[in-house]
């Protein structure tokens, strides 16, 4: 006989309300109360495996647990009849316990994100939440946090790797008696969604976090800058924030010490430089997001004048398990300087995408093939996107590289925040530079003129090259704007904005050079390069690459074969898509 | 000046650092920026009305045109645009005839381009009115567009 039921755990993170999370707990409700069984159906955040979201946990009272994926509202039926009416588990719907994706990480900031209810203080404090805090502020002086932190090893996982403990010495070192602590959740670089699932999904961790920031640095104030598209994240921040300072574990005279530390949470308004810690401060003052020069830094002046120590949400997540489990344990995790763990957000061309925490010092290949099952589809791995817009991508012969902020930035690609997007033969890798590049492009706050105008040029001959008019010098222009670019821009965004090119151009020149001599884009993604084309002995004449067709290009009689009017064809490659027995070919260069 | 517009301008008068904050309340209240709610942010924070529109046009959240009754927001993330977000913009702009950043002239849809939405595993995906569709193809998205308006 199986053990009873204790409670049913939906995952309701933002991917799993966005794959239908809700629609299943709202019919998981309905049907327990239909049957009249008294379990409860408690939410959770992101359990990180995406790629089978919708999630639900069945949990016994014996402790066991039963992971079901891929819900809709006919297995939700499934399983309240066979699973909690029957008592039967439904192996064929399960997420195995040793499976890879799973069993290959290493949860450590991640550890309660999809195990406890976010909107729950008593969930986190039964798992040692504010244990961390409360260690700080009673047996510890500012000064041994700080210590503790840099003997941790810990590096900032914003993207630079600048040691936090460190950073938060030179904030406790400047005077002055008004001090702030900011958490940077201004998470703005495509493809990454790590801090995001953190402050959804363990909310009162962050705060511990700063909390014990504040402390150490002596800030007695704090902003939590939260991109405005987060709204779910805000929600549960502000519930955190008052549930911890009705427990007097945030707010006045915290546990009863001298150290108090109020926060507030702000919104931004949508511009990617305000993740550069200056302008970032300048958008919390109201004003518009530029950055500024470089001494005086934050820790001397920030926030309104006064010193300001500024961290991301995952080196704040970190903060409390180091103090839990102490700096040595933490630094034995991971590489020489790299130590404990990073989290990524695994997406692209990859079979189980979602969001994983792995040991640093793991290689590549075991991320992408262990943990995300290798290439989606049967296509060949093509390169790896690290770092966003700032990052670079990794081709097939470099898989080995170790994870550490050394060996990443040895590949001309960077740790980054943990954007990590896998791509394969379909992407065309001069369309990947020229995508970023537009994307700094319009995010360049127009401070710098070789970031608000290089940008622009190099965008310029990525656009020419992708529509098939460019010229071999361009690939020598690129190289000097890139290196111009990079020394002239006051900040991080213009000095890591040529990354994506000079990355290709380094690993995949090749596709360069094609793209330029023969008009040929062999990932078959450039439109002004390729052309569809009827088989005319695979066409049935069906109708259907007519019917969707927007410009009248594909025609026909019916059941006689059709034909696309390469004059009226503008490449959207509906037809394609609609055509059900492969009788549209997709052509590329100049014999084609 | 409605009332409870009036009342949020009171309301943030005294804060430190309130312009974003009242940018933001103002916008939801209307659903976009006027000229004559800028500068009566700006009378309240003590700014010239030229500061506040620099400090709004700078920020991609705001928009100075009323928006249509739905909202497309089609992801421009790396995972959406290499899973085909192109593609999506081609069936949008097919289908409705606006480009991102437009509104139909009927009014009944604003299509916005975005940088990430952050469902990169459920890739390429479009927010319509806070619902996310993901694994889209042209062809699906034109069907949930029709769907939108009945």
């Amino acid at each position: 006989m199986m053990a009873r039921v204790q409670e049913v755990v939906v995952g309701l993170g933002s991917c799993g309300i966005a794959a239908g999370a809700l629609v299943v707990r709202q019919a998981l409700s309905a049907l327990l109360a239909e049957h009249n069984l008294d379990i409860p159906v408690a939410a959770t955040g992101c359990i990180g495996a995406c790629h089978r979201e919708p999630l639900v946990e069945v949990r016994q009272v014996d402790g066991t647990s039963y992971l079901y994926a891929d819900m809709d509202e006919e297995r939700t039926r499934r399983l309240v009849d066979e699973h909690l009416r029957g008592g039967t588990v439904i192996e064929e719907f399960l997420v195995p316990p040793d499976y890879d994706y799973l069993a290959r990480q290493r949860k450590l900031v991640l550890a309660n994100c999809g195990v406890i209810d976010p909107e729950s203080i008593e969930d986190y404090l039964a798992r040692d939440g504010y244990a961390a805090l409360r260690r700080a502020v009673t047996a510890m002086s500012p000064e041994e946090v700080v210590e503790e932190i840099k003997s941790s090893g810990l590096r900032g996982r914003g993207g630079a790797g600048f040691p936090t403990g460190l950073k938060w010495s030179f904030a406790r070192a400047s005077g002055g008696d008004k001090k702030y602590m900011v958490c940077n959740a201004d998470e703005g670089d495509p493809g990454a969604f790590m801090d995001r699932s953190l402050l959804e999904g363990d909310p009162h961790a962050v705060l511990e976090g700063m909390a014990i920031g504040a402390y150490a640095t002596g800030a007695d104030e704090g902003y939590l800058y939260v991109r405005a598209e987060y709204p779910l994240a805000i929600k549960r921040l502000l519930l955190a924030i008052a549930e911890a300072e009705e427990r007097n574990l945030l707010g006045e005279r915290i546990l009863g010490s001298g150290f108090s530390f109020r926060v507030h949470v702000k919104e931004g308004a949508g511009a990617f430089v305000c993740g550069e810690e200056t302008a970032l401060m300048a958008s919390i003052e109201g004003k518009r997001g530029m950055p500024s020069i470089r001494p005086p830094f934050p820790a001397e002046r920030g926030l309104w004048g006064a010193p300001t120590n500024i961290n991301n949400v995952e080196t704040l997540g970190n903060i409390p398990v180091i103090l839990r489990m102490g700096a040595s344990e933490y630094a034995r995790i991971g590489t020489e300087k790299s130590k404990g763990t990073k989290v990524f957000a695994l997406a692209g061309k990859i079979r189980n995408g979602g969001m994983i925490e792995v040991p640093m010092g793991i290689t590549l290949r075991e991320i992408i093939y262990d943990i995300g099952g290798g290439i989606h589809g049967d296509r060949a791995f093509k390169a790896v996107q690290l770092g966003g817009p700032s990052g670079g991508c990794i081709p097939a012969s470099l898989l080995d590289v170790q994870v550490d902020y050394d060996s990443l930035t040895a590949t001309g690609a960077i740790m980054g925040s943990g954007g990590m997007v896998v791509m394969d033969e379909a992407t065309c890798m001069v369309d990947v530079a020229r995508y970023f590049l537009s994307f700094t492009q319009s995010e360049s706050c127009g401070k710098c003129t070789f970031c608000r105008m290089g940008t622009k040029r190099m965008l310029e001959i990525l656009e020419r090259i992708t529509a098939g008019r460019g010229r071999m010098e361009d690939l020598d222009r690129l190289q000097e704007l890139a290196a111009k670019v990079r020394i002239s821009s006051l900040c991080g965004l213009g000095q890591t904005a040529p990354n994506p090119v000079l990355t290709t151009l380094k690993y995949f020149r090749e596709e360069y050079v094609e793209h330029i001599q023969e008009h040929r884009c062999r990932a078959l993604q450039c439109r002004a390069l390729i052309r569809f084309r009827v088989i005319a002995e695979a066409c049935t004449g069906c109708g259907a690459c007519a019917r969707v067709c927007p410009t009248q290009a594909a025609r026909g009689e019916r059941k006689a074969v059709h034909e696309i009017d390469q004059g009226l064809c503008i490449q959207c490659g509906l037809c394609h898509e609609a055509c059900r027995f492969e009788a549209i070919a997709v052509t590329t260069g100049d014999s084609a | 000046m409605e009332k409870r517009f009036e009342q949020l301008l009171d309301e943030w008068r005294d804060t430190k650092g309130n312009v974003i904050p009242l940018l933001q309340k103002s916008q939801e209240l209307h659903g976009f920026l006027s000229r004559e709610h800028m500068s009566a942010i700006a009378e309240v924070v003590g700014k010239s009305p030229a500061e506040i529109y620099g400090v709004a046009t700078f920020y991609a959240q705001f928009r100075f045109q009323p928006p249509g009754r739905h909202n497309v927001k089609v992801c421009h993330g790396t995972a959406c645009h290499v899973n085909g977000a192109e593609s999506l913009d081609l069936a949008v702009k097919t289908e409705l005839g606006v480009e991102p950043g437009e509104t139909t002239e009927d009014g009944e849809f604003t299509v916005d381009r975005v940088a990430c939405l952050g469902c990169c595993s459920l890739a390429p995906v479009v927010m319509i009115d806070n619902e996310v569709h993901g694994r889209l193809s042209g062809d699906k998205l034109k069907k949930t567009l029709r769907k939108v308006v009945g």
